[in-house]
């Protein structure tokens, strides 16, 4: 516990000494800042049609129609900057040759890929948690539920730390960190997109292409729906790739 | 306190080492020496345990490297070839991620990292960013770090590689005062490094052990015959056919030109047999000046080279 306390804080140090953090952080913010503004826009532009036609405003939620578009937008710019969190991780370490000394330390494989994966994710929460203004804006001038949007911030966390956990696995694949982001973001568009198929295939496969697809158990959260189902599902997905990452540290102690 | 059996490692078809053995007693220093891709460094994964071996067995501290790698690491200081190092980080501040993750007392840890920061050389730059640092401040950080938590056990991978020549004086004293109380196994190309700071060699060529013992004895039992360097003034052939004449004499040959009249020789003669004083009065009985005459010893670097190619023409 204490090694993955030192590790921890270690790789969140890293993060914040070089400016990766920053930038990304920062250009999050900004891509994220200016959907929200069109979001906005947008609904209130529909409310405005909404106040002469009664027929439209029962659609009219803010909810439905402002932070599910929003949630929507999120996850693709979540699926395009993860990459370049998890893209050094094991890579740098593998270039600059430390992790030969960082693997003959008294720590366990496990230690290092859990203190790497929580580091990293926790970069990602601080990045999500500062978006936690745009629904202040809305609850300081419309009726917010917030229930769902927290679920649909819930969601975003969960499909975020999916991501990072696939993105560290392939880190620990390539001491090249290009390589390591091109071919997580590659990953992570297949697992978004997989349930695109599935009207193309017969049963039974058909359903088990829409049950990996992230992008499927996204949507109930984003929708404000809480479905064990989701949750075992992102669960089982971190699981795995923290466990092929540390099966891919065990077998270069064989392959040399 | 370190013991190697048969050790073999294949990286896929590619033989590192094969069946290598030897032991290091406690408060030893060790020298692997080898050229380069000799299996030294592949050798040293397997005893940190960051490799493991693909047969044979090795013990370090009395812990198998391959069933309890966990206490093996706790026991050991390990320098990497090429002091690989966090380079965005602060020299204080990776001493002290390291010093926490080996554990160190959080009341001695201040104390502990200036003294190794002292010991290596690098209190003035301790507010560097390591990145900033030369190779061979990097060298001595990296080697702070195997020194951080008073291992029994250190393992040094080429550890003057990059350092100027005051600082290798300095880690060679270094690592000479850690013998008796620490455990040493230094690897290394440089040669006289190895008779200056080891008590034992082990030379390793190919991935195989082909001499081990004291470097004295090295040089000893692999010299077939004396040398002997001599300057003399006078006619060189001549003075070649008379000095091959002496009893004793195996060969002479003519080393250097020195100036017009002055020939640097050397004379081989047979084991156990001094002939300088025969070699003078037949040289002053000649008439011609004799400018130096010194023995010559084979150093380790003959030594070396002999074991390397002789390995070469057996197989």
């Amino acid at each position: 516990m204490r090694n993955l306390c030192s590790i921890l804080k270690k790789e969140i140090g890293s993060y914040f000494i070089s400016p990766i953090a920053y930038v990304v952080i920062g250009i999050f913010l900004i891509i994220c800042g200016y959907f929200f503004y069109g979001a906005i826009s947008f609904f209130s532009l529909l409310s405005l049609q909404a106040s002469y036609d009664a027929s439209m405003q029962a659609a009219v939620n803010i909810t439905e129609g402002l932070f599910l578009p929003l949630f929507s937008n999120m996850s693709l710019i979540i699926l395009l900057i993860v990459p370049l969190l998890t893209m050094r991780l094991f890579s740098e370490e593998k270039r600059l040759g430390t992790i030969e000394v960082l693997l003959t330390l008294p720590v366990r494989d496990g230690e290092v890929i859990l203190g790497k994966f929580l580091a990293c994710a926790g970069v990602f929460s601080l990045m999500l948690a500062l978006t936690f203004f745009y629904p202040l804006i809305v609850a300081l001038w419309g009726e917010l539920e917030t229930a769902a949007v927290l679920t649909g911030y819930l969601g975003l966390f969960l499909m975020g730390i999916a991501f990072i956990s696939l993105g560290l696995f392939f880190s620990s694949l390539t001491e090249n960190q290009i390589v390591a982001a091109v071919a997580s973001f590659g990953a992570f568009i297949l697992f978004l997109t997989i349930g695109w198929s599935s009207r193309f295939a017969g049963p039974p496969f058909n359903k088990v292409l829409i049950h990996l697809s992230i992008l499927n158990h996204f949507r109930n959260f984003a929708k404000g729906v809480i479905d064990t189902s989701d949750l075992v599902y992102y669960l089982n997905f971190i699981f795995l790739c923290l466990f092929l990452t540390s099966r891919v540290l065990e077998s270069r102690r064989w392959r040399g | 306190m370190i013991e190697v059996k048969n050790l073999t490692k294949y990286y896929g078809p590619v033989m590192a080492v094969e069946d290598v053995s030897f032991s290091v007693k406690k408060g030893e220093i060790l020298g692997l020496l080898g050229p380069n891709a000799a299996g030294k460094t592949t050798t040293m994964r397997i005893l940190t345990c960051f490799l493991s071996p693909t047969r044979g067995e090795a013990r370090v501290a009395g812990f198998d490297v391959s069933k309890e790698p966990l206490e093996v690491r706790r026991r050991i200081g390990y320098l990497p070839e090429n002091a690989p190092l966090y380079l965005d980080m602060r020299v204080s501040g990776y001493l002290e991620f390291m010093a926490q993750i080996k554990r160190i007392e959080p009341a001695q840890k201040k104390k502990k990292i200036a003294e190794v920061m002292e010991d290596c050389g690098i209190a003035n730059v301790s507010s560097r960013i390591i990145g900033h640092l030369s190779k061979g401040y990097r060298q001595r950080v990296c080697l702070a770090q195997a020194l951080l938590n008073e291992p029994q056990i250190l393992i040094l991978d080429e550890p003057t590689i990059g350092l100027d020549p005051k600082q290798i004086i300095e880690i060679r004293e270094l690592i000479k005062d850690l013998a008796g109380k620490r455990t040493v196994i230094l690897s290394t190309h440089i040669l006289p490094e190895v008779s200056m700071t080891c008590q034992r060699v082990v030379i390793i060529n190919e991935g195989r052990v082909v001499a081990e013992d004291t470097p004295q004895n090295l040089a000893r039992t692999l010299e077939k015959s004396n040398q002997i360097l001599l300057e003399v003034e006078g006619p060189s052939s001549e003075v070649a056919r008379e000095l091959a004449r002496i009893p004793g004499v195996l060969r002479v040959s003519l080393k250097d030109s020195l100036s017009q009249n002055a020939d640097l020789y050397m004379v081989e003669s047979e084991k156990n047999r001094d002939i300088r004083r025969e070699l003078s009065s037949k040289v002053v009985q000649k008439n011609w000046g004799l400018l130096e005459i010194r023995p010559v010893s084979m150093d380790l670097e003959d030594v070396f080279v002999k074991l390397v190619t002789e390995e070469k023409t057996q197989r």
